[in-house]
């Protein structure tokens, strides 16, 4: 036992304790949909079957998976895209009667061998984004669908009243039904789904359930998120994780769905049937000593998750403070991992799924609430990690409980921690302005450090009844900087550059004002502003690594394509690089973690049986990037105009962040723009943040077009269809969508590079319609 | 007299450790690879490895985070 750590038997959470009364709960649930099926067995990671549900006609069906699926889309978010260009059109919105909700696994999902093997993907169309959105997440509830008999769940159609989805593994039986009295909230809903469904009144039972959940808030606003449950054998509580990004709690609270429930007969660390059992055991074994031995030399997250981010991101000024005008702060110290580290319960494992040593996923139990609903009951607290945490440095709150209670309420309620808190922070800025102010904001002071001001907003998100300002706030920032313009007030360019959000999505929690190859990283991607794409800063901007457009390029394309993989497969990203082998510096790429690459080879290999190499594994997520691109496309998005971001993950936007760090922008004017460093000295500071604008602009957009190139698309970011045949599609459907667009866009003279290039400088081919003399078609 | 550091001019400082330079560079970060003049450096040797004067030095970031 680690030193501090309490006895499992003599532990106990103090939480409050809740009685129901199931037998009413139950009693009163009407049957919408019934459907039987016959229980199969997983064959090499495949249960190779889909459910698809519709809430609306209440049809319930199997799809088969094909060999051709498997082979063009791998698995997870793969499927998912297929599912959904299958059931979709280009014209559907978020709360379209056709758009889908999918929770899906992958090949890898479900085993106990490898750490990190239990994540579901979630795919919808986005309420922020109108494209599709993906999130990915732990819990049990991925691999209990697997094992109960299915890669896939589709959730077509709205219901007419609240219902709850039962995919019943143990009868072999879904099950739709009515369940109007129930709990909203995700922390009481997952309690009492838990134990209504578990088979016998005791842990084991319990164990053996899953319950997806949102919640008031995710009902009430744009940044509905999707808690994941996995009951802790040890804790006795039914804990959650999140699938935050991209509205997909709002997309379920929209089909009237109160929760999911996944129930399993018994599973075992070889449920998924590999194809070489052995093979996986032995590779997981070599990283669970890895993890055991080598974690707390280096990130120390079997201590304090991700919390050691925090520190690490105030050292390098990365960390987003006050709406990311600063990327460290002086109060910063009272918000490092030590801070949460004293509130963890220390009971390990920590896992978010069996078998995960790295053990992540820490707790706070017993933590007494403030505010709303909740006040003076005592909750466990799952989490918080350094997003959530760095939502609070960039609303100003630099208390470690006002953070519990943030993330919290921000879990039950069902709203994703990031794009809140991300948004609150712009509308602080707003506020300091005076382009917001108390009346404008329902009566709220919602200055930077104004906890009291977070919560009730957040509580008030969470009622029915609001006023105009909870209703266009909680739809994100996009929308209030369009209602702040139409009511002009304040300057519209002011408005734009420091909302940071960027195709709709409010951005994750690293400021990248020193860093172009992570603008890129946030900017140019599917889905918008989130790291799980690729994460450069410290590749760029301290090791100096990638210097030139077509270096930074080449890691736009690698590492998304690389974190794709796990999205495909069912995978956590988390032990791939957060730990690493005691000779990776020996290697010749130690920042790919080679040892681990090759893990992830031998691992899908000995699931699935096929015989892949690295390179095929990045082939994989290449084809499965190309097609959601595409379909971004198709649904009137994935153009260069899609990817712009605001100016405030470029460079310093007012006075105050320029002399912030006056040497250091003074210093690449000299350098960058060729000034004389006296003539600098005595320019404004006005002017010389339109320098840097102008520059910075300009240089986002050369890196634009070094990455499409390189990714094999058009100078307005459309895939071509060359690329997508180079990668094995055939489907005529997507190959003519796309050649029509790029022929629409060359009648309005978009397929031409977005820099100013100057003499010396170049562009990255000539012929901006380069693909068109690919010979290998 | 000078070093580079990940492509950066930094004064030289005689008889500094390569743990007294990652300290002055404020390199905190946990996972890191260090090459003098692109001879690496075991981690255990840190508090002894000098820096040479004129030396090229990387200090590769594990990439981490997300
Ligand atoms: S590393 Fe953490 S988040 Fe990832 S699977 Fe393990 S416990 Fe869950």
């Amino acid at each position: 036992m680690v030193e501090g750590q309490i006895p499992i038997e003599e532990y106990k959470t103090g939480n409050t304790k809740h009685k129901w009364d199931f037998n009413k709960l139950n009693f009163a649930h009407r049957i919408v949909a019934e459907y039987d099926y016959k229980k199969g067995e997983i064959n090499k990671g495949y249960a190779n079957r889909t459910l698809y549900i519709n809430l609306e006609s209440r049809e319930i069906k199997e799809k088969k998976v094909t060999e051709d699926m498997k082979k063009k889309f791998t698995g997870g978010r793969g499927f998912g895209l297929k599912l959904l260009w299958d059931g979709i059109k280009p014209s559907t919105r978020w709360d379209s009667n056709e758009n889908e909700l999918i929770i899906t696994t992958g090949p890898l999902c479900g085993a106990t061998q490898y750490p990190g093997s239990g994540k579901s993907i979630c795919l919808t169309v986005s309420p922020l984004k109108d494209i599709i959105c993906d999130s990915n997440v732990g819990g049990f509830f991925g691999p209990y669908l697997k094992f109960a008999g299915f890669d896939a769940v589709e959730i077509q159609g709205k219901a007419k009243h609240d219902v709850i989805i039962i995919i019943d593994g143990e009868k072999g039986k879904i099950t739709v039904e009515t369940a109007p009295l129930e709990e909203t909230d995700s922390h009481l809903l997952n309690e009492q789904l838990t134990h209504m469904y578990a088979s016998e009144d005791n842990d084991k039972s319990r164990q053996k359930i899953s319950v997806v959940t949102a919640g008031k808030g995710a009902k009430n606003s744009y940044w509905g998120c999707l808690n994941f449950s996995f009951y802790d054998i040890r804790r006795k509580v039914s804990r959650m994780k999140q699938a935050g990004r991209g509205g997909l709690g709002t997309v379920f609270r929209d089909k009237k769905i109160k929760a999911i429930v996944a129930k399993v007969e018994s599973f075992t660390g070889i449920s998924n049937n590999p194809a070489n059992p052995n093979k996986i055991a032995s590779v997981g074994t070599k990283l669970h000593r890895e993890i055991r031995d080598l974690d707390r030399y280096q990130c120390n997250m079997r201590a304090v998750g991700t919390s050691h981010l925090v520190e690490v991101m105030d050292e390098y000024d990365l960390l987003p403070c006050e709406n990311y005008r600063f990327g460290s702060f002086p109060k910063a110290s009272k918000i490092y991992s030590p801070k949460f580290y004293e509130r963890f319960t220390k009971i390990i494992p920590d896992g978010c799924w069996h078998g995960c040593t790295m053990a992540c996923s820490k707790t706070v139990d017993g933590f007494k609430v403030k505010t709303g609903p909740y006040k003076d009951q005592k909750v466990t607290v799952d989490g918080p990690e350094y997003e959530t945490i760095a939502c609070g440095s960039n609303m100003g709150l630099w208390n470690p409980d006002w953070i519990l209670e943030f993330n919290f309420y921000c879990d039950t309620y069902g709203l994703d921690t990031i794009s809140t808190g991300t948004s609150i922070a712009f509308y602080m800025e707003m506020y300091e302005y005076g382009i917001l102010n108390k009346k404008r904001c329902d009566n709220l002071e919602l200055c930077f450090g104004n906890f009291d001001a977070v919560m009730e907003f957040i509580h008030r998100l969470a009622k029915d009844n609001k006023s105009e300002f909870i209703t266009v706030a909680g739809k994100g920032i996009r929308c209030v900087k369009d209602w702040l313009k139409k009511n002009s007030w304040g300057d519209p360019l002011l408005i734009d550059d420091c909302g940071m959000e960027s195709k709709g999505l409010e951005y994750s929690e690293y400021v990248t004002k020193e860093s172009l190859a992570m603008q890129g990283g946030y900017g140019l991607t599917l889905k918008g502003p989130q790291h799980d794409e690729a994460w450069l800063i410290f590749m760029d901007m301290v090791n100096n690594a990638i210097p030139t457009f077509k270096e930074k390029a080449e890691a736009l394309h690698y590492y998304p394509m690389w974190r794709t993989w796990f999205g495909l497969n069912g995978l956590c990203k988390l032990p791939w690089n957060d730990i690493e082998p005691a000779n990776n510096a020996e290697t010749e790429e130690p920042t790919k973690v080679p040892e681990h690459v090759q893990n992830y080879v031998e691992y899908q290999n000995a699931m699935t049986g096929w015989n892949i190499t690295k390179d095929d594994l990045i082939m994989q997520s290449e084809r499965c990037y190309n097609w959601q691109r595409a379909m971004n496309v198709w649904m009137g998005r994935g153009r260069r105009k899609d990817d712009w971001i605001p100016y405030r993950s470029m460079g310093p936007v007012t006075e105050v962040e320029y002399l912030s760090r006056k040497d250091r922008y003074n210093k690449l004017i000299v350098e960058k723009l060729g000034i004389k460093e006296d003539e600098v000295e005595k320019m404004d500071t006005i002017n010389k943040i339109k320098l840097l604008y102008d520059y910075r602009q300009d240089q986002y957009q050369k890196l634009a077009d070094a990455v499409y190139f390189r990714r094999g698309w058009t100078p307005n970011g459309i895939p071509t269809p060359q690329k997508m045949k180079k990668l094995g599609f055939t489907d005529k459907k997507i190959l003519d969508m796309l050649q029509k667009a790029i022929d629409e866009d060359d009648i309005k003279g978009l397929n031409v590079w977005g820099g100013k290039y100057k003499k010396g400088e170049k562009p990255p081919s000539i012929d901006p319609k380069y693909w068109e003399k690919w010979k290998t078609l | 007299m000078s070093i580079k550091v990940n492509g950066k001019q930094v004064i030289w400082i005689e008889n500094e450790t390569v743990k007294q330079l990652l300290k002055r560079m404020k390199y905190t970060f946990p996972l890191v690879v260090v090459k003098i003049n692109d001879k690496l450096v075991p981690r255990s040797s840190y508090t002894e490895t000098i820096i040479p004067d004129k030396a090229k030095i990387a200090v590769i970031h594990m990439i981490s985070g997300g």
